[in-house]
């Protein structure tokens, strides 16, 4: 492949948000602005399908790899993708458009610079995904905080500028730290490349502290108790469009980062800190679902669940076992589609009402039935029934869980059964019951537009659901590789 | 016979500030002719240095108190340049304050030639004669609004403190004198015995002068008033140039006499540094006012600068000079932007006159994004670089501790960034700003802005012109 596939799926984006940049600037529906950047993305997605097809699934190492010199004797621009890595790349392509067809109802100003900063976001999240290099990876996943913090801040809420704070900082704070460590990697083993890293491997004396520095960074973004809090405000300020992309890839970036970095580099500190992650991961699953049980704004209940999926995640991934990290890798494509889908439909009613209190809703199923019936699947993709994907995620962690620290796996389980409870209960409040509110008799079903995404978004949910396989084969080969890396490498220290 | 031709630029410069006093004296209202002649000069200065002395490794002259080396090319070639760029985006805010005067150029350049001979200094005396001729200039440069209170007042600190300093320094530079017999820096290194503790004495008493004036923590307290009172233009002198001199002296300073000393100056240098990264970013925090908020920005900028000199390197070294350089062309870019809030001949400075600025001015605001985000240090911009290279140095020493300090103050100094971002982006918008500037500005503000967002495609150029630059 002499083609670079994966600079241009990098580039691209961010090629489409020059053009618009000089495109007019005109106040209200700027439809060029859209179909450009629609556009832009969509071409995206269909190279990343392609990339897909092209992807050999029978081998691990990584593929479409394109290495250049960046800055001489130290860093090399290095690209490529593996198994696990495609996927949150795809995820990136496909719910970008989606985005970009939601700002029809949400984003009322400045329209053409919010697709511009979307577009840029996009290109960060897919270098992300896609870097081979520690520096390469920090840049994009430091530099994606630029166009959040701007979304975040001038088309959030009321909020909006304390969340955007909130989230910058944090953020920033968190990744200082793994900043010290990759340096620190560089003067240890004299490269940031990962792929050397693999072979040469990091001494054992210098493992707790790195592994340390880089949780700091990704602990703030996946975000695990007790540094979720900057998640709740952003989400909630957020427009519906900067929600999804924060909910379904930005988090997917700190759980992407521990399999990556943090397992593949540290085997014997990931070892020994898996106890930590555990207790952490436990009580994000139970605490957090518990608060997401009292909230009454529809978006923090989201944000509480995403913190409380997360924890599924983090576990699965630190169990170490073939099943817990596929489990985790589908369940955070799952719960990029889900939580997606559930922000989007919240976003649905707060256009038409305003309001994101579950209170000022109630029986909607009444007079918007079309809505309540992809509301409910969603619902019940989110607390993993089976048939949907967010099933083959849970129980393939589950699974894993139980075969390394069974007490671990049955508090997890519980965490199922709140899951259930605050989706549920969620669901009949905003959807069954009496129609009191008089302003709601007026409101419309979902729109044409609405309808196309919430069904784009289903669609996967369901087939992934039924048959998993497409996902489990593309990640198997990659995951037993870094498992056996990972145990080879446990034995030999 | 000496090679003069290394100091061709400086014999140069002087050569026409002599010149253009004297035009300046018998022609009347020629103003435009005296700016349009010392851009004129400083760039066969800059020609002159690249041609001379740019590829020459080391020579020394007049005794060998003067040095022609790498790093001394490398330094004057950014003064002359960053000395240009003042001059060429200050005439209309000269004019502006009907203060369009033949002595502005003038003394620009003679601060200029000063820094020049700091530069290539490698004597006591020469360093001094270098600095108080630079100073001297700052001094009348700082007063040049002369009808505003402010500005007299900055001038007048400015002066009573910087005369302290040199006083301090030049004590230092007697002890020192006193103990090894000789002024010069390579027969100083030979002399030195690390017993004598006299000279821990003279070596503090000159980093304390050299630390005011860059103004590091603690010596900074003139700074702030300093640069809020001058005129803009001055205050933007002020944050680029008289720096690089005074970094590359320290330099030599530290590691030509007293590279075996480093037990006794190591820990100031870490103390100092670590002090201006917290205490620049922290004391930011509450400013209204844009010139003292850059004032405080650049004392933590000049922090992380000392920190690649701590690490006793090379490596360090370099980074520092990478550090400065970007450091410069950001500056330049911020007050370029400053420049622009122009209304009916009034010029604004507070961090509320920007409010709502992105509704007005897309394309300047944007602009201000991309600088004050390079200025945090977000990758990819060109900020993100020089502190990534400075951490580097100063991790490869295994100084961790230096390193986290750094970047957690980095953390703070962000807090500070995203309120301007946020006035600007965020909040309600106010009246309009004039939009007719002057060509120079636009283009400096242009050229600068894309140097810093797009560094990081080429960042290996800059690696490779610093990495000649050999101290140790």
């Amino acid at each position: 492949m002499n083609f670079p596939i994966l600079s241009s799926l990098i580039l691209l984006p961010t090629i489409g948000a020059l053009f618009l940049f000089f495109t007019k600037n005109k106040e209200g529906n700027n439809l060029t602005a859209k179909y450009v950047a629609l556009f832009t993305s969509v071409v995206n997605f269909l190279i990343s399908i392609y990339l897909w097809v092209f992807f050999d699934q029978s081998t691990s190492s990584f593929q479409f790899i394109e290495d250049r010199k960046w800055i001489e004797g130290f860093i090399n621009y290095k690209v490529g993708v593996d198994g696990i890595s495609i996927l949150f790349i795809i995820l990136t392509t496909f719910i970008t458009p989606l985005c970009i067809i939601s700002v029809n109802n949400s984003v009322k100003n400045r329209l053409r610079d919010f697709l511009i900063a979307i577009l840029i976001m996009e290109s960060f999240m897919i270098g992300v995904f896609c870097a081979l290099d520690l520096v390469v990876f920090y840049l994009f996943f430091e530099a994606g905080l630029i166009p959040m913090f701007l979304i975040i801040g001038i088309w959030g809420g009321e909020r909006r500028v304390y969340s955007a704070f909130k989230f910058f900082l944090y953020t920033l704070l968190g990744s200082v730290l793994m900043l010290v460590a990759i340096i620190s990697i560089y003067w240890i083993t004299g490269t940031t490349d990962v792929v050397q890293l693999y072979d040469i491997g990091i001494d054992v004396k210098y493992q707790n502290l790195l592994w340390l520095a880089f949780f700091s960074s990704f602990a703030v973004k996946t975000p695990m108790w007790p540094v979720h809090t900057w998640l709740p405000d952003a989400h909630v300020e957020a427009p519906t469009a900067g929600s999804v992309l924060l909910a379904a890839i930005l988090l997917k970036m700190a759980g992407y980062g521990f399999i990556r970095f943090s397992l593949g580099l540290f085997p014997v500190a990931s070892e020994v800190f898996t106890p930590l992650i555990y207790i952490l991961s436990v009580i994000a699953i139970i605490f957090t679902s518990l608060i997401a049980l009292m909230q009454e704004d529809m978006k923090k209940l989201i944000a509480y669940s995403s913190v409380a999926h997360m924890g599924f995640v983090t576990l699965g991934i630190f169990t170490l076992q073939q099943q817990g990290i596929e489990g985790s890798i589908i369940q955070m494509i799952s719960h990029g589609l889900v939580s997606a889908a559930l922000f989007l439909t919240v976003g649905v009613v707060y256009d038409r009402m305003h309001s994101r209190l579950i209170s000022t809703y109630g029986g909607l199923v009444s007079v918007i039935p079309k809505y309540s019936i992809l509301f409910m699947l969603f619902a019940l993709a989110s607390l993993g029934l089976p048939g949907t994907s967010g099933f083959i995620g849970e129980f393939l962690i589950l699974m894993g869980a139980f075969k390394d620290n069974f007490l671990v796996a049955v508090i997890a389980s519980i965490g199922v059964i709140l899951g259930a409870a605050y989706m549920l209960w969620l669901y009949k409040r905003v959807v069954f019951g009496k129609l009191i509110n008089e302003d709601l008799k007026k409101i419309l079903d979902l729109n044409r537009s609405e309808y196309f995404i919430l069904s784009c978004l289903a669609v996967p949910i369901l087939f992934f659901g039924f048959y998993p396989d497409p996902l489990i084969n593309t990640i198997e080969v990659s995951v037993t590789d870094l498992i056996n890396m990972h145990n080879t490498n446990i034995a030999g220290k | 016979m000496e090679n003069l031709n290394l100091v061709l630029p400086e014999i140069f410069i002087s050569l026409s500030i002599m010149f253009l006093l004297v035009l300046g004296v018998f022609k009347k209202d020629s103003s435009k002719i005296i700016f349009n002649f010392s851009l004129f000069a400083i760039l066969i200065t800059t020609t002159i240095t690249i041609n001379e002395t740019f590829l020459i490794t080391r020579e020394t002259l007049f005794n060998e108190s003067v040095v022609i080396d790498s790093m001394s090319s490398l330094m004057k070639i950014i003064t002359l340049i960053g000395g240009f760029l003042v001059l060429i985006i200050s005439s209309s805010y000269l004019k502006t304050f009907k203060i369009y005067n033949i002595e502005y150029p003038i003394l620009i350049l003679s601060s200029i030639l000063g820094m020049m001979v700091m530069i290539s200094s490698n004597d006591l005396i020469v360093f001094y004669m270098g600095l108080e001729l630079q100073s001297l200039a700052l001094y009348v440069l700082a007063t040049y609004n002369r009808d505003q209170l402010k500005s007299s007042e900055a001038g007048l600190k400015y002066f009573v403190l910087s005369a302290l300093s040199s006083g301090l320094l030049l004590y230092g530079c007697s002890l020192i004198y006193g103990f090894s017999g000789s002024t010069n820096f390579d027969i100083i290194s030979n002399q030195l015995n690390s017993d004598e503790y006299v000279l821990t004495f003279g070596i503090v008493f000159i980093l304390v002068g050299l630390a005011f004036k860059i103004s590091a923590v603690p010596f900074h307290m003139w700074a702030p008033d300093v640069y809020e009172g001058s005129p803009t233009t001055v205050t933007l002198f002020f944050t680029m140039v008289p720096k690089i001199a005074a970094l590359t002296v320290f330099i030599r300073f530290l590691y030509v006499p007293f590279l075996n000393l480093i037990d006794q100056w190591q820990m100031i240098i870490i103390f100092l540094s670590i002090a201006s990264m917290i205490f620049g970013a922290v004391a930011a925090i509450g400013q209204t006012n844009i010139k003292r908020l850059i004032a405080y920005s650049s004392i933590s900028h000049i922090g992380y600068t000392l920190a690649g000199l701590a690490t006793v390197s090379n490596e360090g070294i370099q980074s520092s000079i990478i550090y400065i350089s970007i450091y410069v062309v950001m500056n330049l870019a911020f007050f370029s932007c400053l420049l622009m809030l122009r209304r009916k001949d009034q010029y604004f400075e507070d961090i509320d006159d920007l409010s709502g600025l992105s509704k007005n001015h897309p394309l300047l605001s944007l602009c201000l994004l991309v600088i004050l985000f390079s200025l945090a240090g977000i990758p990819p911009l060109a900020g993100f670089f020089a502190k990534f290279y400075v951490f580097k140095a100063v991790l490869e020493q295994s100084m961790y501790f230096l390193a986290i300090v750094g970047l957690l103050s980095t953390v703070v100094a962000a807090f500070y960034y995203l309120r301007i971002i946020k006035i600007i982006y965020f909040d309600k918008e106010k009246e309009k700003y004039d939009s007719d500037h002057s060509l120079w500005l636009k283009f400096s503000l242009a050229c600068s802005t894309v140097l810093i967002l797009l560094y990081f495609i080429f960042p290996s150029h800059l690696i490779e012109v610093v990495s000649r630059i050999n101290i140790i």
